[in-house]
């Protein structure tokens, strides 16, 4: 059975005017069916381009990538729409979910752009990943009538809905306080436990250490792919100083 | 690059998927079972009409545009429609088959000159010639009419009026019917008799609260007896024979105007001559020129007739002609109204989509392709049209009606002017729709979903 994603020297060259910004500059890893994901690096390093590219909102400048034995970036837009439809479910730090709508309306929708359902059967299994995620009780809730950890739960249950081959989040705690991340995060967990394929970015440690692969990215490069367990948060390289004035003016201090 | 495989070096601890052909094969159904389902027009018109609802006032406003502009097209169309009909109601009910010969010449075929003024050189004798069967076959009733303006008192009641001189065919020549009593006839002619019969208005007005007949009225100072009644036409147009009275030709002629003598005879405008059948009015309009440059001495060169003729369907063509190109023009200017709210349609839209970015790029990242967000604002903007435009076929209609009833204008609705508008209202909301619907469908569902 071949990876439920391959990546293979993906770069990603943004171009803004004159400038190119290389936001990702060849990246190459494998990630298994079942696997528990987490994506970590500094900002700006591209952890974003890398997971919508992954998650096939855009496509590679080079390189390839194959989800589910599909050639992504050989595909037309239609047909990334219908894989985003059906083999990923995305869940956003900001949850995105329709104010106007109930959390079952928005669970419901990606069940509409697969189409062929019919209406009751897309609320039932609405209803059912609601369920999943704990919020049986607030199926008629509007989001504004939620709390954000709620919130996020249906945005979860959303990306739940069509039983998609891999589980999307792009710093899915990263709105929420520490207690409510660990109720995500836990959530997370079972899914994974469930055989849901995980993939996440973030930037706290205590987020990642749920996961149970650490991918490290900085510069647009992969730097770290480790087992969980093997990890020390202890960040591994360089550290880059806050100021470059400070030190020298204290070195000049001590100097005197 | 055609194949993945030569698109990267294979790194040494990554198992590589098994051999490209049954992967091929496989892959094809893959692709073949993406390519497949897809939201389908109702869910697309279902999410299109619930942002609708979600925001009534807006809607509403947004959809006022192009209600007022309906509402106009459809009543202007109405009212344009219904003043035509009227007229050539009016026209008709004068009598078909009438070719109206006036004195003087006219240059402009169908032109209406004055009726009062001008060298009168009609003459009785021409009239007389014009009756006789052997030199115009095709006449049936020749009707000689002078006409003029008068003081009419009855008690305290006094009005100025037309008062047409004719004779006993005109009842025939205008199908004038009576209300109650008699018509002019040919004994009252030749006795210069001093008789009157009143167009209905005439008699309303001097005679508000008896039978107008047997009363005694003055025209201009001399005593007449009432002796008919006309029957309303109900047109209410330029010298409507509602407002006016006729008498005997003759009396016309010597006691109340003093018409001049010409040749012998004496004169007056107009003759109206009613050819034997709608086949025969081209041939009646030849005899009447032949026996009228006869009688007048005109030489057969081909000179200036001295007299004209108009064809009642010449003046039927030119008024609906005329109403037409003016309830065009109406229609015209509502349709421009309607225009603008087309353009308002668009605004809105484009506003909905920057508010709705957010919305737009999350419906993409979970699957729905540029057409389905197409469709989605499409539908939009056809629904306010639409809904704007059913609403102002309801209100254009009511509008129509309302001064249909109150007499101000005659209206009459038709199927045709009502399709016309919204169907140039469901143009519209498509036409200005188009822009923001595609701005929204190009949209970049990264781009917009971090859009602020
Ligand atoms: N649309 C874009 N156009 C131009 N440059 C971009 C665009 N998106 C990202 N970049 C640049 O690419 C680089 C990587 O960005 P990316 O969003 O992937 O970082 P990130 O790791 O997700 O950071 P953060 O942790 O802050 O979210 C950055 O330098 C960023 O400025
Ligand atoms: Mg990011």
């Amino acid at each position: 059975m071949s990876a439920m994603i391959a990546v293979r020297n993906l770069e990603r060259t943004y171009v803004t005017g004159e400038f190119e910004v290389h936001a990702l500059r060849g990246v190459s890893f494998d990630i298994q069916r079942g696997e528990f994901v987490a994506i970590m690096g500094p900002s700006g390093s591209g952890k974003s381009t890398l997971m919508n590219l992954i998650g096939c909102l855009d496509t590679p400048t080079a390189g390839s990538y194959h989800l589910d034995g599909l050639p992504v970036e050989l595909l037309d837009p239609m047909l990334l729409a219908a894989v985003r439809n059906r083999k990923i479910g995305f869940v956003f730090q900001q949850f995105h979910l329709l104010a106007r709508n109930t959390a079952l309306e928005n669970v419901a929708l990606p069940l509409a752009y697969r189409g062929g359902i019919p209406a009751a059967e897309r609320l039932e299994r609405a209803a059912a990943a609601l369920e999943r995620v704990g919020l049986a009780d607030r199926m008629e809730h509007r989001p504004h009538e939620l709390s954000g950890g709620q919130q996020q739960r249906v945005a979860i249950a959303r990306a739940l809905v069509n039983n998609p081959a891999l589980l999307l989040a792009d710093e899915p705690t990263g709105a929420l306080d520490t207690h409510t991340s660990a109720e995500i995060m836990a959530l997370f967990n079972a899914l994974n436990r469930d055989g849901v394929t995980v993939v996440l970015i973030t930037h706290e440690p205590d987020v990642a250490r749920h996961a149970r692969r650490l991918l490290e990215i900085r510069d647009g490069l992969l730097v770290r792919d480790l087992p969980v367990e093997r990890w020390d948060s202890s960040p591994r390289g360089p550290t880059r100083p806050r100021s470059r004035r400070l030190p020298v003016r204290s070195q000049w201090r001590s100097a005197l | 690059m055609t194949t993945s495989e030569q698109s990267y070096p294979k790194p040494a601890d990554v198992s590589v998927a098994a051999a490209p052909e049954p992967i091929d094969a496989e892959l094809a159904a893959a692709l073949n079972e993406l390519e497949g389902g897809g939201i389908g027009w109702g869910e697309t018109a279902r999410f299109a009409f619930a942002t609708l609802r979600a925001n009534p006032l807006r809607t509403l406003l947004t959809a006022l545009g192009v209600l007022i502009g309906v509402a106009a097209v459809v009543a202007l169309l109405a009212i344009g429609r219904g003043s035509q009909e009227s007229i050539t109601a009016s026209i008709t009910a004068n009598g078909a088959n009438l070719l109206t010969i006036r004195s003087g010449a006219t240059n402009t075929p169908g032109g209406i000159r004055g009726a009062v003024g001008g060298a009168q050189n009609l003459t009785i004798a021409d009239a007389e010639a014009l009756a006789n069967p052997e030199a115009a076959p095709n006449v049936a009733l020749v009707s000689p009419e002078y006409m003029g303006n008068a003081q009419l008192v009855a008690g305290a009641n006094n009005l100025n009026a037309r008062v047409t001189g004719a004779t006993a065919n005109y009842a025939a020549v205008h199908n004038s019917s009576l209300a109650e009593g008699e018509f002019i006839s040919d004994e009252h002619v030749r006795t210069t008799a001093n008789v009157a019969v009143l167009g209905a208005n005439v008699a309303e007005t001097l005679f508000p609260d008896q039978s107008a007949v047997g009363q005694q009225l003055r025209v201009n100072g001399q005593s007449f007896s009432v002796i008919g009644v006309l029957e309303s036409s109900g047109g209410t147009g330029f010298g409507s024979v509602d407002d006016g009275i006729i008498v005997p030709l003759s009396t016309a002629q010597r006691k109340l105007f003093g018409a001049r003598s010409l040749r012998g005879s004496l004169t007056m405008q107009t003759v109206v001559v009613q050819a034997r059948s709608a086949e025969a009015v081209d041939g009646a309009l030849a005899e009447v020129q032949a026996v009228l440059r006869a009688e007048h001495r005109l030489p057969s060169d081909g000179s200036e007739d001295d007299f004209s003729v108009i064809n009642q369907q010449d003046i039927l063509e030119t008024v609906t002609e005329t109403t037409r190109m003016l309830t065009l023009f109406l229609a015209a200017i509502a349709a421009i109204s309607l225009l603008v709210g087309g353009i308002g349609i668009m605004n809105i839209m484009l506003v909905s989509v920057r508010e709705r970015t957010r919305e737009i790029g999350l419906r993409k990242a979970l699957g729905a392709r540029e057409g389905d967000i197409l469709r989605q604002f499409l539908f939009e903007s056809l629904a306010l049209s639409g809904v704007g435009g059913l609403v102002g076929l309801l209100i254009g209609t009511v509008i129509a009606l309302t001064l249909d009833v109150t007499g101000l204008f005659t209206a009459s609705l038709s199927w045709d002017a009502v399709l016309l508008a919204f169907g140039f209202a469901l143009t519209v909301g498509l036409f200005f729709g188009i822009a923001p619907a595609r701005s929204a469908a190009r949209l970049d569902p990264i781009v917009a979903l971090r859009y602020e």
